[in-house]
């Protein structure tokens, strides 16, 4: 079981964000403790992943505070979340189809030599390393990421947050365009990654999904949190309720 | 990048363009430009092939392919720039003013030999402001490229015309004027050592990018493929110098020239013109512009950005100041290129440059730049200017009429982009 005794690794409190007089998020709070992954669940436009957005640096919120370890992180841009050591794979991955492997996983954040040119040989060689663990059948360094297969294209964004450390890992449907077996082993790995200590949003419209490898789910409907629950304490049934009705099953709801 | 051939198929039987990996799109252009060489050779009953031939293309294509090199940039960035031409009738101007105007009337006296650098530094400078203020408007204000330039078109090309009162400007510097072509060149000597130099420098390139991956324990292709390349760089660079020292001065030149130093010309001497300085810096440019491209963060973000400009921004890339620079980089080549078309004149004229963007662009798409963003490459910019302006002089010679001449080359820039999606579309390259 996660130990939610200790300061929580985020902490996103009393969030909003409007965009016109449309309010995507409206006043949600939500936390994330080491070695937890919790499931962000919803209808399209409800609002996660805007939420979530507001941590990995893409959106400013309007009003509310993030906390990071306790602190209170101003994060402007991805550039602030990086430092943070928050990741993010986005649904679209976020690749430059243009660019190999190794100069997607490095972009932004190049390894320079000496002189100040980005150091090609010694990012492909990292990238290899990295590929290894993660996808060892991985063999097109060379060519560029718009020749890659869905799961390629998914391991290069995920090997992109992987290897930079992150303490906290925003995954937004991770597995949406993946067959079984990948899906599995995107399953395996975020299962790895919770053993290391990492916090991790995974964003999924599955409840099985989300009953299976997430510790908590937190439901939004219209840009309002409908509730945060234990995945042990509900059936898929009620996290359809919570989704569907917007309301928070009756044996939890205190 | 452009080369699909990934490792771990080495099972198949590669071909001998693949063990050498070279780009094959780079050898189609190669090819084309061969052909249309070949093809005004046989109908010009071989003038157009000559040292002297080849030496005036050369030259004439200097302008042009060093505003080219830029606009991949922006090209690949997903902008255009339609205001070069006219930017460049700025910077020209301003250079024109400043060396025959303002600087005189400050007490620097005709011929002084401050008087070039100076000229040469408020041209850049001219073009560097201008440009990222374009870049500004686009970047950070996100008005459209093609209505920023399009405005820039009118404004930069009057601007021109108001600060010279619509003029022609010269006689311009002397020194000022060794860089627009033949008014300037190294002699045969300085053009061999130069040659020696960048053969040497080629081969420690391929020899050091070998290694590089060697220390990684990365593929490389066989050692023979490596000297193949050594050998076909060096006959490429010291043909060139060749076929530019073959072109001598003529004597009447020669006369002149030795004539101003109370002297007479010996029995049976001849000089070669060899490699011009305006060349010698299209050169430079080429090389920087490359080694930007390949090997800085700047250059890898140009082409991420152009690949992907979400992810880009994702990634923590500062796109609009991005785009500030990369046009500003379009501006300090067009006054590079202002400076090699005035002193190529010797004077600044008020029609300098006009529908330059229209072959800027031209070059650069022939050359293989998508305007879809993303792709494109320094060389093939340059191996593009040099295909338009060989089918220009080409059909001059030929003595095609002048209608028909731009109908061709409006023709040849269709043609090109259509083989060019042919050519994406079989090989599965995007």
């Amino acid at each position: 079981m996660v130990d939610r005794s200790g300061t929580p690794l985020v902490e996103m409190r009393d969030i909003s964000v409007s965009f016109g007089g449309i309010k995507a998020v409206d006043h949600v709070s939500i936390d994330l403790f080491p070695g937890e992954v919790v499931g962000l669940l919803g209808h399209n436009g409800a609002g996660k992943s805007t939420l979530i957005k507001c941590l990995s640096g893409a959106y400013r919120q309007d009003t509310g505070d993030i906390f990071v370890n306790g602190e209170k992180a101003n994060i402007e841009n991805p550039r602030d979340a990086r430092d943070y050591n928050i990741e993010t794979i986005y649904q679209t991955l976020a690749l430059a189809d243009n660019l190999d492997a190794a100069s997607n996983l490095f972009l932004g954040r190049e390894l320079t030599t000496g002189l100040g040119f980005v150091n090609d040989a010694a990012m492909e060689a990292e990238t290899r390393k990295i590929m290894g663990r993660l996808n060892p059948n991985f063999r097109k360094f060379a060519s560029p990421v718009s020749a890659l297969s869905g799961g390629q294209r998914q391991s290069v964004a995920i090997a992109r947050a992987v290897y930079f450390e992150a303490k906290i890992l925003v995954m937004d449907e991770p597995t949406a365009a993946l067959g079984p077996q990948e899906t599995q082993m995107v399953a395996e790995l975020i299962q790895e990654l919770k053993k290391d200590g990492l916090g991790i949003f995974l964003i999924d419209h599955d409840v099985h999904q989300v009953k299976r490898l997430c510790d908590r789910a937190a439901v939004m409907k219209n840009g309002e949190l409908v509730g945060i629950v234990d995945v042990d304490d509900v059936s898929t049934d009620d996290l359809l309720a919570m989704i569907i009705a917007g309301k928070k099953p009756e044996h939890l709801a205190a | 990048m452009a080369d699909a051939s990934a490792s771990g198929t080495s099972s198949k039987r590669k071909s001998l363009f693949q063990t050498l990996e070279v780009d094959t799109r780079l050898l189609g252009m190669v090819g084309a430009f061969v052909v249309v060489c070949l093809m005004f050779n046989f109908l010009t009953d071989g003038r157009f092939l000559t040292p002297r031939n080849i030496f005036n293309l050369t030259i004439q294509t200097v302008s042009v392919a060093i505003m080219a090199t830029g606009m991949v940039f922006v090209i690949v960035t997903r902008h255009i720039d339609l205001s070069v031409g006219s930017l460049l009738a700025t910077c020209s101007a301003m250079m024109a003013m400043t060396q025959t105007a303002i600087l005189p009337g400050l007490g620097l006296d005709f011929g002084s030999p401050l008087i070039a650098p100076l000229a040469i530094l408020v041209g850049v400078a001219t073009g560097a402001v201008i440009g990222a203020f374009q870049g500004y408007l686009i970047g950070y204000l996100a008005i459209p490229a093609f209505i920023v330039t399009l405005g820039g078109l009118l404004v930069w090309r009057n601007v021109a015309w108001y600060l010279t009162n619509g003029q022609t400007i010269g006689p311009l510097d002397e020194t000022f004027q060794l860089l627009g072509g033949i008014s300037g060149t190294m002699g045969e000597t300085g053009s061999w050592i130069l040659g020696v130099i960048a053969v040497i420098v080629a081969a420690v390139a391929i020899w050091g990018a070998r290694r590089a991956r060697i220390a990684h324990e990365f593929p490389v292709k066989p050692i023979w493929a490596e000297f193949a390349l050594m050998i076909v760089a060096a006959v490429l660079i010291l043909g060139l110098v060749a076929t530019l020292n073959a072109y001598e001065v003529p004597e009447r030149v020669l006369a002149r020239q030795f004539e101003a130093q109370g002297l007479t010309v010996p029995e049976g001497y001849t000089q070669g013109y060899g490699v011009p300085y305006s060349v010698l810096l299209l050169i430079a440019v080429a090389v920087v512009m490359t080694v930007v491209a390949r090997k800085t963060r700047l250059g890898r973000y140009i082409f991420a950005t152009g690949g992907n400009p979400d992810a880009a921004e994702l990634s923590g890339i500062n796109t609009r100041m991005l785009t500030v620079k990369v046009f500003a980089i379009m501006g300090v080549l067009c006054a590079l290129a202002a400076l090699v078309a005035s002193a190529r004149l010797s004077f600044h004229s008020n029609d300098i440059g006009t529908l330059d963007e229209l072959r800027v662009i031209a070059a650069a798409v022939i050359g293989g730049t998508a305007l879809a963003g993303g792709m494109g490459t320094i060389y093939g910019a340059i191996l593009g200017a040099l295909i338009m302006q060989s089918l220009q002089s080409g059909m001059a010679m030929v003595g095609v009429d002048a209608p028909f001449q731009n109908i061709v080359v409006g023709g040849v820039l269709v043609l090109a982009v259509l083989v060019d999606i042919v050519y994406r579309k079989r090989t599965g390259a995007k």
